[in-house]
């Protein structure tokens, strides 16, 4: 293994990208909920003067952008990568160049974003950019083309991880690995990457069309010669709500892998499960139209929406249930991994029920856009999505870093985000029915809204305290935590039968696998232990590359370009076009690149595993 | 058809509400409906919260009564491996389903009636948002004004709306629902105010800088003060004196008639008509009250008050502001 930076800007190894991605998104994290501690900072009080109209709605803009596509998209994708190999018995993905570039790009992407504030123009017309207020008429300014382009960029990126998992998933499965015998998280994980290689052409077209508009003066979204608005609704929802399932279903899948190891029991109806999570993928696809119930597109429209919106809730339900059940005759050991599950089924349950009320269009006619959806969408993408974020943390963390994270600290990171939380977000309803709009910068006293805003602000800070007691766990595991078994939890799956953190070849032998829950068969004998087959005398494993950097530089060098100058543009397509030349023929005489396994190690892998390992209880 | 449990919890959040509602002074919410709109939806929405909340406490019920029914404590034995059980998925299957086909009958019920096209006899009112105000119009009355809708109770209104620039939303949260205001596209809100009073409003969707500055105020008002204020409205303002008639000079001779309208006097089409904007109940789109201090405030600098604004700071002297305050308030 290559050491020092030189080897994580050119590692392949899903393990230091999976890293990579949570480092990058955690810093992204902290960056959103900065803006978001402003906005609710402005809005503490009527008439506040915290920042001016126009930051204010860069701040919006930037927060809804920042912790969509570069906090909970790639702290997912931090998992998806360090996991999903791990839970498959493969050495790595499918493609790992490939991974190395969809991460480089998804970085340079985030920074050209962000970068925008550093020349005070930052998008600023929500993270839905709705035209026509996009257009170059109203928004002449950089602040658009900056998202429109860094949205193409992190969209490449994604779809690059998409094709890449959905490969890795189909044909890296270790013998024995049937398709109902992989792990829920990974059935999540496949469903999320369909619906991400689905969706985001459609965000693709849209924002090209706005591209073109915006530069070349084409009139896709303008009405006022022939162009139509809401094209660019149909298309940005039609990718947007199969985002909001990108961002909960790998959520979903966590908690299906932390419940059932604390609960100590399988997941109750584990087919119903993988089927609900395909359902919900599928039915995302057809309820577009619920976030335009205020377009005005007619009785029969309206009717066939709110019903198929309302259908998504069954199999949610269903897998609510499930969930239960598996806590149902189990011995629940009250992690801080399964307390956030926990929460997250408590809260999703919240921000689903309130989906129920605004899936009826006309109750939507007054929830629309109001304080009523802040507060339900945040039940959705913090209680749900980032909870489940956090039980994945606290669970593979040990996995991850090979030390163990304070159960102690674990829990007051736990409560002082479940409760800060509550307090931001619960009161939003109630500010939402006395009928405050979103997106306002200022409001005026004596409309009953001063009180809840107070509170949902004093919210906002604990649970900031709560991500604090979170950094401070993970740098004090970081820097004197024990070292972390192999299995600290007594887990079911294969990521648990490699050392923590697993090899860089991550598995001695390839695994064959039997059952569902193949560690405990394992640890309980149910498995066939065969007879330990000689360690190979070299693992082929990809070697690092540095070509998907230079690839990615070349790619937000023209993306720079198209914002300066034409020079630009053309420059970055050299560096691609060099870069991919290059990474083609790159190993084309050098198959060899092998590991050697260390001889001295007695085989790790599934042999030689207790029964009952002895992590803490 | 709400469930028992859910009434009685229904109820009791509701009286809680109720209380907190009282105390609270809340113009623009959403749960004491004025209007036959707000009424279908708000009882739709009670309905639909009463499931919500029956299934809320069932299930968080359930969830901390298992955790705390099963947590591992010292002698517990080491639980039966389940995998499954086929009828208990379609139990807890074709309960979400009969939920989903009691909320949706009503939804789709509810969907056809606030649809329904406006009655023949419906006042029709044009609305026309620009960033960032309201542009108002009567066809049938000749009226043209801004900021502030005038309607008879009991009577339907039929409003169109369209947009000058961007998307805005039509929203008075008593009165109902919102409706889009989108280029290319008519829309229509129709509903009947049963209950004299104001009403604030506000643009719903996001439509740049000043977005939270667009706001209106519906006057919903007996027949009789209804067809007084239109008969107002019809009539020219009188003629200006004193004080005011220097603001008139100020008026023409500055830049205000490139953009706005007093019939007889200018016929500028970019800002409000303020053929009667003296007797406005507010200023600038709702988010000054019409005091000669905050006409004079608004006067002096526009973007002040409203980032982004068309209007500029004008560089007027203190004079002038105070007579073009005596002019407008004048207006009525």
């Amino acid at each position: 293994m290559t050491r020092g930076v030189w080897g994580w800007i050119t590692t392949v190894d899903h393990k230091r990208i999976g890293i990579l991605y949570g480092v990058t998104a955690f810093v992204f994290l902290l960056v959103g909920g900065f803006e978001a501690a402003l906005i609710r900072l402005q809005l503490a009080r009527p008439d506040g003067a915290v920042v001016s109209a126009g930051t204010y709605n860069e701040l919006f803009t930037m927060h809804g952008t920042t912790m969509v596509f570069l906090a909970v998209m790639p702290l997912n994708a931090a998992f998806f990568n360090y996991i999903v190999p791990l839970m498959l018995g493969a050495r790595d993905v499918a493609f790992p160049r490939l991974n190395a570039l969809s991460y480089w790009i998804f970085l340079f992407g985030s920074l050209f974003l962000n970068a925008s504030f550093f020349v005070n123009a930052a998008p600023n017309a929500g993270w839905f950019g709705y035209a026509n207020l996009t257009a170059k008429q109203f928004s002449p300014g950089a602040n658009i083309d900056f998202w429109v382009i860094s949205l193409q960029l992190l969209g490449v990126s994604s779809l690059i991880a998409g094709f890449n998992f959905i490969v890795t998933i189909l044909n890296m499965r270790a013998p024995g690995m049937t398709f109902m015998r992989m792990p829920v998280f990974v059935w999540m994980t496949l469903v999320t990457q369909f619906l991400i290689v689905l969706a985001f052409p459609v965000i693709t077209v849209g924002l090209i069309l706005l591209l073109f508009d915006r530069f070349f003066g084409t009139n896709f979204y303008n009405p006022g010669a022939g162009g139509n608005p809401l094209l660019w609704q149909h298309l940005f929802w039609l990718f947007g709500h199969p985002e909001v399932y990108i961002l909960i279903l790998p959520a979903m899948g966590i908690v299906s892998e932390v419940l059932p190891t604390f609960a100590r029991k399988p997941l109750f109806g584990y087919p119903v499960v993988v089927y609900s999570g395909m359902l919900i993928g599928l039915f995302g696809f057809g309820v577009w139209s619920h976030h335009m119930f205020t377009v005005g597109l007619g009785a029969v429209v309206d009717s066939a929406f709110a019903v198929g919106t309302m259908l998504i809730g069954i199999p949610t339900g269903v897998k609510i249930f499930n969930w239960i059940a598996t806590l149902w005759g189990g011995r629940i050991r009250l992690t801080t991994a399964l307390w956030f599950a926990l929460g997250f089924i408590a809260m999703f349950l919240m921000g689903g029920l309130s989906g129920i009320m605004h899936a009826a269009p006309p109750v939507d006619m007054q929830q629309q856009d109001s304080y009523f959806v802040v507060a339900h969408l945040h039940y959705v993408l913090v209680g749900g999505s980032l909870f489940g974020i956090f039980a994945g943390l606290y669970y593979w963390w040990p996995k991850m870093t090979g030390r163990m994270l304070s159960e102690r600290a674990g829990r007051w990171n736990f409560w002082l985000m479940f409760v800060g939380f509550n307090v931001t977000f619960f009161p939003m309803h109630f500010l939402g029915l006395l009928g405050m709009p979103r997106r306002i910068y200022t409001y005026a006293g004596g409309l009953g809204w001063d009180l809840w805003n107070l509170v949902s602000t004093v919210g906002v800070f604990i649970l900031a305290l709560g991500i604090l007691v979170f950094i401070g766990n993970a740098v004090a595991s970081l820097r004197s935590a024990a070292p972390a078994p192999a299995d600290p939890w007594d887990g079911r799956t294969l990521e648990w039968a490699v050392s923590s953190p697993p090899p860089e070849y991550n598995f001695r032998n390839i695994p064959t696998v039997h059952h569902r829950d193949e560690l405990w068969a394992l640890k309980a004998g149910r498995a066939p232990v065969e007879a330990a087959p000689p360690p190979p005398r070299e693992i082929h494993l990809p070697p690092p590359s540095f070509y998907p950097i230079v690839v990615a530089a070349g790619v937000v060098l023209a993306a720079t370009g198209a914002l300066t100058h034409l020079a630009l543009v053309v420059a970055g397509a050299l560096v691609v076009v060099f870069g991919a030349y290059r990474w083609a023929f790159e190993y084309r005489s050098s198959l060899g690149g092998g590991l050697r396994p260390p001889s001295d190690a007695s085989p790790r892998g599934l042999r030689g595993q207790s029964p009952r390992s002895s992590g803490p209880r | 058809m709400i469930p028992g449990p859910a009434r009685v919890i229904l109820l009791l959040t509701s009286a809680a509400l109720l209380l907190a509602g009282c105390g609270l002074d809340s113009p623009m919410t959403t749960v004491e409906p004025k209007s036959d709109l707000g009424r279908a939806i708000h009882e739709l929405f009670m309905n639909i919260s009463g499931w919500a909340l029956l299934i809320f406490v069932v299930v968080e019920a359930l969830l901390i009564g298992v955790v705390f029914a099963f947590r591992d404590r010292p002698g517990r034995e080491e639980p039966r491996a389940t995998h499954g059980h086929l009828g208990l998925e379609i139990a807890w299957t074709l309960v979400p389903v009969i939920i989903v086909i009691a909320i949706a009958v009503p939804t789709i019920a509810t969907i056809f009636k606030t649809n329904a096209p406006p009655p023949r006899e419906a006042l029709a009112i044009e609305v026309t948002g620009h960033q960032w105000w309201w542009e108002v119009r009567y066809p049938e009355l000749g009226i043209v004004t801004a900021n502030e809708i005038h309607l008879p109770v009991g009577r339907a209104v039929s409003l169109s709306l369209k947009t000058a620039d961007v998307l805005h939303s039509f929203w008075v949260p008593q009165l109902g629902g919102k409706r889009d205001l989108i280029g290319g596209k008519l829309n229509n809100l129709t509903f009947t105010a049963d209950v004299p009073g104001e009403y604030p409003g506000q643009c719903a969707e996001f439509c740049g800088v000043s977005h939270a500055n667009m706001r209106l105020l519906v006057v919903a008002q007996s027949t009789a003060d209804f067809e007084a204020w239109a008969g107002r409205l019809k009539a020219p303002p009188a003629p200006p004196s004193g004080e005011a008639a220097k603001g008139h000079q100020a008026f023409l001779a500055g830049g205000c008639v490139a953009c706005h309208t007093i019939q007889g006097v200018a016929a500028g089409v970019l800002g409000p008509d303020l053929t009667h904007i003296g007797g406005r109940k507010t200023l600038a789109a709702g988010i000054l009250k019409n005091t000669p201090d905050d006409l004079a405030r608004w006067l002096k600098d526009p973007p002040a008050t409203k980032p982004g604004a068309l209007m500029p700071k004008l560089g007027l002297t203190d004079d002038q502001v105070a007579a073009l305050v005596a002019y407008l308030r004048s207006l009525k």
